[in-house]
């Protein structure tokens, strides 16, 4: 599978992004498979995977993701995605997505006005997207193809993980009308929230002050994920867990 | 001409940087403010032959840039140069 991470000037996270999918893909330093793709550029030929990783992408001017929504390499993303390619958009990713129109809803300046930068409990609502599926508590056989959003067999809620990542940002607090909240909900396009280490979605666990606690969704095809807390700094548990990698594993592998 | 742009978030919007402000604003002992919202405001110059032209042209980069209309409303006011 060739992945490309895409670059826009202030992005910081790619590097990060580049290390988790080359660990989990097993590929070497200099396998082409993995690569970085500057904003300018304007062709993804032969690309599988697409990941907008985050950063403060032209320093959040305007609104964050706004500018680096009109850059030319997004055309071709959103040609990819419209496609059926996977997109994993992540934090400012998130933010570009949302602005690009890949994902409804927007992300708005945190509740509580403060960067947040902290460790969290994110509940894994459908476990049989092509984004979720290695993170499956068990490996029970699952009725609905890969790529569907909308979850077959029965839904048990002793059998939702519950998984930990880091989040770091100011601009996380997601908003949608709630019309598209319902449509969200209705279609199990919402695939994270943010839990307490019980798997309670409390307002305490809410760390930004997101619409029922929604930290992560998929668009109704099911190819784009959009996510704020980083799964590419959770693959190595020296630096505190590795639960990232199952995100990574199932787009992937 | 100068395209002068208000961009406000919309009604029914959260806006905790209009609550904090409201809150400061309490303890500076102003009473009786009912809220605050925060908004933006942009200057454009734009080279134009008629103010419908270049209010056009503006509405244009509001919707494709200048506001994000998932929660945000603009208005727009032309001014000669």
């Amino acid at each position: 599978m060739n992945v490309a991470v895409i670059q826009f000037p202030g992005s910081n996270c790619d590097q990060d992004c580049v290390q988790a999918i080359r660990q989990v893909l097993n590929a070497s330093v200099r396998s082409p498979q993995v690569r970085l793709v500057w904003h300018k550029e304007s062709s993804l030929a032969n690309v599988d995977c697409v990941v907008l990783p985050g950063g403060f992408s032209y320093g959040d001017y305007l609104r964050p993701g706004a500018i680096a929504r009109q850059s030319p390499i997004m055309q071709e993303v959103v040609r990819l995605a419209k496609r059926g390619t996977p997109v994993l958009a992540i934090c400012n990713g998130f933010q570009v997505a949302t602005e690009a129109g890949l994902l409804p809803g927007a992300l708005m300046r945190n509740r509580d006005l403060q960067f947040v930068c902290d460790q969290v409990y994110l509940r894994v609502e459908n476990v049989t997207t092509r984004f979720t599926m290695s993170l499956r508590a068990n490996a029970k056989q699952s009725r609905v193809t890969a790529g569907s959003p909308r979850p077959v067999g029965p839904r048990d809620d002793k059998e939702i993980p519950i998984i930990r990542m880091p989040i770091a940002h100011a601009d996380g607090n997601y908003f949608a009308d709630t019309e598209t909240l319902q449509r969200l909900e209705g279609n199990g396009q919402i695939l994270f929230r943010y839990c307490d280490a019980h798997g309670e979605a409390t307002d305490a666990a809410n760390p930004n002050g997101s619409l029922r606690n929604i930290a992560g969704i998929i668009n109704e095809a099911g190819n784009v994920l959009g996510l704020m807390p980083h799964p590419e700094r959770a693959c190595d548990d020296q630096i505190g867990g590795h639960d990232g990698r199952g995100v990574f594993e199932s787009i992937l592998i | 001409m100068k395209a002068k742009i208000q961009v406000t978030l919309k009604n029914g919007v959260l806006d905790p940087q209009g609550k904090a402000v409201e809150h400061s604003l309490a303890s500076l002992g102003f009473k009786g403010v009912e809220g605050v919202r925060i908004g933006k405001y942009i200057e454009v110059d734009v080279q134009a032959e008629t103010r419908a032209q270049a209010e056009a042209e503006v509405r244009k980069m509001c919707e494709q840039l200048l506001a994000n209309t998932v929660i945000e409303k603009y208005a727009i006011t032309i001014e000669p140069s």
